[in-house]
């Protein structure tokens, strides 16, 4: 890095300390455990979402968040809530495409992933009064990273595809109550509350308001996203182990690996 | 009890400077701004260090403890093992001027830059009237003690300092925003925020929300929604075309 050190500002210079932090705690740990946080849920999402094999048990009408909405001819019998609109669909297309690129959007350009993956996969800083490795440092003035300003659109289409998700939840107790309608409806109550706390939400609703007071009904729905938005760090990362969980519960239980715990039918 | 702390203290001006290493008594109840006054009075007499209250609210003992952006005031000793080491540094971002003490004016530049209170034309002070609900979110913003750990422990001007002319760093940043969700200030305040104060050189890593002993939600809200409303300005155009279709104002 450039020697800060060294630099003068109004004829005097910064204290010559040679050390990258002297901070005496493990403040590597949390980069470290994000970076595998994140890497163990892209390597597993990227392989599940164009595997095309367990992602819909017939039997009891479970589909994965991982191919919702199933749009084409490529998809099982049954999977496709919305119709086939779209024909068959190359191997390396994965059949959820329509909304994996906008949900993969909305967290990469989300302000606590954000925080998560400058930290510790960009080192930008590392840690907090820990010096980072780059020389230079623009933030997000510039292309490419100024585009994480439309977070909202990737909001607005995320709030479309988690209705979609509360719908694949709903459909499925036609195939009776068992454990995995709990785990969706589960993930999709999470999904929601992630959602829902997204800062752009917050601005949406209520949050570029200048006088609460003349708009008393979005003032609430801001009091109450603001109440979920102290908890959007919780909510991005239980949602990671929903959906991962989610997934994995109807790959199993489609490919007869386990069998599902029934209530009702 | 008391017990012998192993203080390590940087020591040293503008041209050059070394940790130095004392041991100083320590007793219970005491803050790391207590052993740098016995310190003080007992085998450093010249040691420069900048204070006022001891009750963490005048923001002027601010410095790093063990690497870490602190008020020294703040610091209780209790959290160290006895036998640990203690390091204490001036804060990094600034110009040191001697030991402990460093030129914060880089600060007070930004604050003069930063566009003042612009009430309605026509009113007058003594006749603004304003709704709690309208002010308190921003109110949480004038719970700053202006003790700058928070600019020190940015790493836009940490790591950076090219970046210093063209960023004003959280606590003007937080000012700004403070102004612009003020119900009766009519200036916009957004282009500015971007262009001239740097709004876009931060990268939300709330480094900033972490070292605060205000607790001041610094990055949640105020940066976060400032720049939520520069997006609104700048970077969104449905918002542009629906306000010139529909000649929305300030509501």
């Amino acid at each position: 890095m450039a020697s800060p050190a060294e630099t003068r500002t109004s004829g005097r210079s910064r204290a010559s300390i040679a050390a990258r932090t002297l901070r005496t705690d493990r403040w590597w740990i949390p980069p470290l455990l994000t970076t595998i946080g994140l890497a163990t849920f892209v390597i597993y999402a990227g392989v599940r979402s164009f595997m095309r094999t367990g992602y819909w048990d017939a039997e009891h009408h479970y589909l994965t968040p991982f191919y919702s909405p199933c749009l084409s001819d490529s998809c099982l019998p049954g999977s496709a809530h919305f119709g086939t609109p779209i024909g068959e669909l190359p191997g390396f297309i994965p059949l959820a495409f329509l909304s994996l690129p906008f949900l993969l959007g909305f967290r990469l350009t989300c302000y606590y992933y954000r925080k998560a993956y400058y930290r510790s996969i960009w080192f930008s800083p590392p840690a907090c009064a820990v010096a980072e490795p780059h020389t230079k440092y623009t933030g997000e003035t510039r292309l490419p990273l100024i585009v994480q300003n439309a977070h909202r659109y990737f909001f607005y289409v995320a709030f479309l595809i988690t209705l979609i998700n509360t719908y694949d939840a709903i459909v499925a107790f036609q195939g009776g109550f068992g454990l995995g309608n709990l785990i969706l409806l589960g993930n999709v109550v999470l999904l929601w509350c992630y959602t829902l706390s997204c800062h752009s939400c917050r601005h949406v609703t209520g949050g570029r308001l200048k006088h609460f007071s003349k708009n008393p009904v979005r003032y609430w729905i801001w009091t109450q996203v603001s109440r979920l938005n102290t908890r959007h760090m919780q909510f991005a990362w239980l949602t990671l182990g929903t959906l991962v969980l989610t997934d994995l519960y109807v790959w199993l239980v489609s490919t007869d690996v386990i069998s599902d715990l029934r209530f009702i039918n | 009890m008391g017990y012998d702390a192993k203080l390590r203290v940087w020591r040293g001006d503008d041209g050059s400077g070394q940790l130095q290493d004392f041991t100083v008594e320590a007793n219970e109840g005491e803050v790391v701004l207590d052993l740098i006054h016995r310190l003080q009075a007992t085998q450093a007499p010249d040691l420069a260090v900048r204070w006022n209250c001891k009750a963490g609210k005048c923001g002027s003992c601010s410095a790093e403890v063990n690497g870490r952006p602190r008020l020294l005031c703040m610091t209780r000793m209790s959290v160290f093992a006895e036998d640990e080491v203690i390091t204490v540094t001036p804060m990094r971002t600034f110009p040191v001027i001697r030991d402990l003490v460093t030129d914060v004016s880089y600060n007070y530049t930004k604050a003069r830059e930063v566009p003042s209170f612009t009430p309605p034309p026509g009113l007058a002070p003594g006749e603004y009237r304003m709704q709690q609900v309208d002010v308190e979110r921003s109110q949480e913003f004038r719970k700053c003690i202006e003790c700058f750990l928070c600019q020190n422990t940015c790493h836009v001007v940490r790591d950076h300092e090219e970046n210093k002319p063209a960023f004003s760093g959280p606590r003007f940043l937080m000012r700004i925003a403070e102004l612009e969700m003020h119900p009766l200030d009519v200036a916009d305040r957004r282009d500015e925020a971007q262009s001239d104060h740097g709004l876009g050189y931060c990268n939300i890593t709330k480094c900033c929300t972490e070292v605060c002993p205000e607790n001041i939600h610094i990055t949640d809200n105020a940066l976060i929604p400032m720049k939520e409303r520069v997006a609104d300005r700048r970077y969104d155009p449905i918002v542009w075309l629906g306000n010139k279709l529909f000649r929305r104002g300030e509501n």
